[in-house]
């Protein structure tokens, strides 16, 4: 196959996007967890729970849009754990947040294969969304604007959290419980509270997307599919400042990396798959190294709030 | 008042808060394996018998070997705050070490020769691979758990080029290394099934234990994990620290890598990953970052993984329930240590008398003399 032919080009933008997709929505809930203070590491079993979760309605229903939620809903439920363990009782978020990959993990990979291993388990394709003229395009058309209509969804819930984090009073909330706890609490606002919106909600998005890696990029559920996404989406958080343009940018340099490996092999390059799978962590440890300084976290990062507390 | 807590119930203390846990964990892994239609009791029961009883309890002790000396590794960076967590990439990188150059080392070299260069450059290799994350920490204060995590995931896939590439048996079609013969390995312990490397684990920890405890060095660090700033004010030298302690702590998670595989693996196969230390971490903390203290607890969870192995696919699990566990038990850690502490800081407000009755109401009624 040709460098250049269509379907090359076209198949190729559509891998990047389904790359990308999970990580920045994992990236886009992480983010607005740590912009509030709460380093959730426990990112990867809370994408896990969410694909599972989100893989096991869809294949019951044969409905995408219900497994979503269900992808939301789960996030939200492990992500309760580090709302309850951290932002309530001020525990280590570092300890909780092993903890819940590892409960992530484990739970998923046994349900999964007690429940799920022995029958075909692929989820098929979810409905497209053909944008009238748009789609119609030669290359570009049906690589983006024949997408499911929950990539624009999920596109659109990106950027208004990116509106709200900047520009509302919600988010300058969020901002300040990550920045200087203390001042928000002296303005009136409650940090507890601020961080639990923010828990659950990053959860929400983690979740969101965890599922969409099962229903749209891989159309099945396999144990440790997220196979350290969550921990690569920790990584952009931390590049990205905050800035959810960031966090889109990156997430998409992340997908070509990924793309690459498989559009290489194609075109007649053995790759091996080792190196495939390396290679997105490669290019992840390159940009810290050489934007190490810009890699820079909220102060209360980490830190339980105490009232009173120095 | 001070003298309330004795060094005795202060051990006492450390005890109930090292084993409670750990018991509360375990109960409500029962009720999730009930929830998930096996029964717990099964389970439980066939820990017991395939970790302990017959000649199980030497495959327990077998495995200790790594876990022991993973945990001391994991413990030099903790304890200096810094967190490791590239242990598994670490671990690999040791094993291919004994794995890949093993075979051609020991063809050529005699066995004890080759054996130490083997454990050598098995450390070596771990403590290179820790200087990007520490580097970076020491530097520009990157967050060395992204780092570190990142180049585990790196050192992983290059571990499985290696061993589908140059480290291949050329004589089988699997992706595993030569077997390493057995005249080779590390001997056995006269009359038992345990390799040596299970003493060399324990002596470690016990060394580990006294430089912590009783040198400079251990002091330096503590004060180092405590505060980097007083650290400083004391001459301590921050970079330098950040460097050596990493290097130690990924050397000795190698060094366990390179142990196991020449005293009980024999060979490496690719895509292999026992995720030691995920499994050892919350013992780690369980033992106050004490290497001593570290040695039980490890060993029991060297019980429960040997005989959960065949006891969870005999309830109908898969051995990923041990993951359950360990995150159980690291939730439960956290909230038993936020109720010790509760009681022992946050009630100080109550005059003394109404305090001792809330916090343990039944003195009384045991007639103990109340001071």
């Amino acid at each position: 196959m040709s460098v250049l032919s269509a379907a090359f080009v076209t198949v190729f933008i559509a891998t990047v996007i389904a790359q990308a997709m999970p990580l920045l929505l994992a990236s886009v809930g992480e983010t607005i967890g740590e912009q509030a203070g709460v380093l959730n590491l426990g990112i990867e079993g809370v994408m896990l729970i969410g694909a599972f979760s989100g893989f096991v309605v869809t294949l019951a229903t044969g409905n995408f849009w219900l497994g979503m939620l269900a992808g939301a809903v789960g996030g939200v439920i492990a992500n309760l754990a580090m709302l309850v363990l951290n932002v309530w009782l001020g525990l280590n978020q570092i300890v909780i947040g092993l903890a819940i990959t590892l409960i992530g993990e484990g739970l998923t990979s046994v349900l999964y294969l007690q429940n799920y291993s022995k029958s075909s388990t692929s989820l098929g394709t979810a409905p497209e969304l053909h944008i009238p003229f748009l789609a119609d395009i030669p290359v570009v058309g049906p690589a983006i604007f024949q997408q499911s209509g929950i990539f624009w969804v999920s596109l659109l819930l990106a950027i208004a959290v990116g509106f709200f984090l900047a520009k509302t009073n919600w988010g300058l909330s969020i901002r300040s419980a990550g920045q200087k706890p203390s001042s928000l609490d002296a303005a009136g606002g409650s940090v507890v509270k601020i961080r639990s919106q923010a828990v659950i909600l990053g959860g929400a998005f983690v979740g969101f997307g965890g599922a969409y890696l099962a229903e749209l990029t891989t159309a099945t559920f396999t144990p440790f599919i997220t196979n350290g996404l969550g921990f690569i989406a920790i990584v952009i958080t931390m590049l990205s400042r905050g800035r959810i343009v960031f966090v889109v940018i990156t997430s998409f340099v992340y997908g070509l990396a990924v793309a690459i490996g498989p559009a290489l092999q194609v075109l007649g390059f053995a790759v091996p798959a080792d190196v495939i799978k390396m290679l997105p962590f490669i290019v992840v440890i390159l940009t810290l190294i050489i934007f190490a300084r810009s890699s820079v976290v909220p102060p209360a990062l980490g830190a339980p709030y105490t009232r009173g507390a120095r | 008042m001070i003298t309330e807590h004795s060094r005795a119930r202060n051990i006492v203390d450390g005890l109930v808060r090292s084993i409670l846990p750990v018991i509360l964990a375990l109960i409500v892994a029962g009720f999730i394996m009930l929830a998930m239609g096996s029964n717990p009791l099964d389970f439980f029961a066939g820990v017991w018998t395939y970790g302990i009883t017959g000649g199980n309890w030497q495959r327990s002790l077998v495995l200790m070997a790594p876990l022991v000396i993973v945990a001391v590794g994991l413990i030099v960076a903790f304890r200096g705050q810094l967190w490791n967590l590239g242990y598994n990439g670490q671990y690999l990188l040791g094993a291919v070490v004994a794995s890949g150059v093993g075979p051609y080392l020991f063809a050529a070299l005699p066995a004890w020769l080759a054996t130490l260069i083997i454990f050598v450059g098995a450390i070596l290799v771990g403590a290179v691979w820790s200087l990007i994350p520490a580097i970076l920490k020491a530097r520009y204060g990157t967050n060395e758990i992204i780092t570190s995590l990142v180049m585990s995931f790196i050192a992983v896939g290059i571990v499985n080029l290696l061993i589908k590439g140059p480290f291949k048996d050329p004589n089988t079609p699997m992706p595993q290394t030569a077997v390493i013969p057995d005249d080779q390995l590390l001997p056995y312990i006269p009359g038992t099934e345990i390799h040596v490397g299970f003493v060399i684990a324990i002596v470690l920890a016990l060394v580990a234990q006294f430089v912590l405890s009783r040198t400079s060095f251990g002091l330096r660090m503590d004060i180092f994990g405590a505060s980097p700033k007083a650290a400083r004010h004391v001459g301590i030298n921050s970079t330098w620290m950040v460097i050596l302690l990493f290097a130690l702590s990924s050397g000795l998670i190698a060094f366990a890598g390179s142990i196991d595989v020449l005293g009980q693996y024999t060979y490496q196969r690719a895509n292999w990953d026992p995720h030691y230390g995920d499994a050892v971490m919350p013992f780690v903390f369980l033992a106050r970052l004490s290497p001593l203290a570290a040695i039980p607890l490890v060993a029991f969870y060297a019980i429960l993984a040997t005989g959960g192995t065949l006891a969870a696919q005999q309830a109908g699990l898969n051995v990923d329930f041990l993951l359950v566990i360990v995150g159980l038990i690291l939730i439960f850690m956290t909230i038993t240590e936020y109720v010790g502490e509760r009681r022992r800081l946050g009630q100080s407000y109550l005059p003394p008398g109404l305090r001792r009755t809330l916090v343990r109401p039944f003195d009384g009624m045991r007639g103990r003399k109340s001071s």
